[in-house]
């Protein structure tokens, strides 16, 4: 099972500067917490402490925002693309 | 008129400059917002994107249109060189709001007010971890501000 992450410059801290990483989940939760045991650092930035994605935090599923789908229970399949996209806002 | 620190400048061809005063004004009063995609500083391509918040004080990009945007930019292979909003009752300078939810530390925010409709300003920012830097705005043939600082 692999999916593949792509990840935005803000966050390429956590990556070793990475724009591309795999991960492994049946869900988008499980992959987080497995993107998490190889790159500490990346969940807090997606997830707040109420277990939720952050309000200004985009996350995709094969192109498709989350939030239209199952949130961060979304089921994964292998061979599915995740895409990481901070919001664009402002006043 | 608000000022930062300056460091450095920022190119803009006249018709993008054009295009972008004239999607502020397709839809005063409301906000618009979109991104302007390029290759070594200079901008190839003009993404105008949706403000989904459709506010007159607020502005947050569309999330489908957004990645659609970036997905386009990555076909192209062109970089991401600025995120501009309009300011349609205030000046072109960063709100509160803009700096806390700037998370695009490699872009130019570029801000097109339209607080005096016939004279419309366009300036860039840097915004890095809360801090504001003016990136100088330059149009093609604007031979007098072309000094790079």
């Amino acid at each position: 099972m692999a999916i593949e992450v792509r990840v935005p410059t803000v966050l390429r801290t956590h990556t070793g500067g990475e724009k591309r990483i795999t991960g492994d989940g049946a869900t988008l939760q499980e992959l987080i917490d497995d993107l998490e045991r190889r790159n500490s650092g990346l969940k807090p930035a997606i997830v707040g402490g109420d277990g939720q994605l952050h309000r200004f935090i985009n996350l995709y599923v094969n192109d498709e925002d989350v939030r239209f789908l199952g949130g961060i229970a979304t089921p994964l399949e292998d061979g599915d693309s995740v895409s990481i996209l901070p919001a664009v806002a402002g006043g | 008129m608000t000022r930062a620190q300056g460091n450095g400048r920022f190119d803009l061809d006249q018709a993008t400059y054009d295009a972008l005063v004239a999607h502020a004004r397709s839809d005063f009063p409301y906000e618009v917002c979109g991104l302007l995609a390029g290759k070594d500083g200079r901008v190839a391509r003009h993404l105008p994107v949706s403000n989904a918040a459709r506010s007159m004080t607020y502005y947050e990009m569309d999330s489908r249109e957004l990645l659609k945007a970036f997905n386009e930019m990555d076909d192209a292979d062109l970089d991401l060189l600025a995120i501009y909003h309009s300011h349609t009752h205030t000046e072109a300078f960063p709100s509160p709001t803009d700096v806390e939810l700037a998370f695009y530390p490699e872009a130019v925010y570029l801000i097109v007010s339209l607080q005096y409709a016939d004279e419309p300003a366009v300036r860039g920012f840097e915004i890095v971890d809360g801090h504001v830097a003016e990136r100088a705005v330059h149009v093609d043939g604007d031979g007098a501000t072309a000094a790079a600082r």
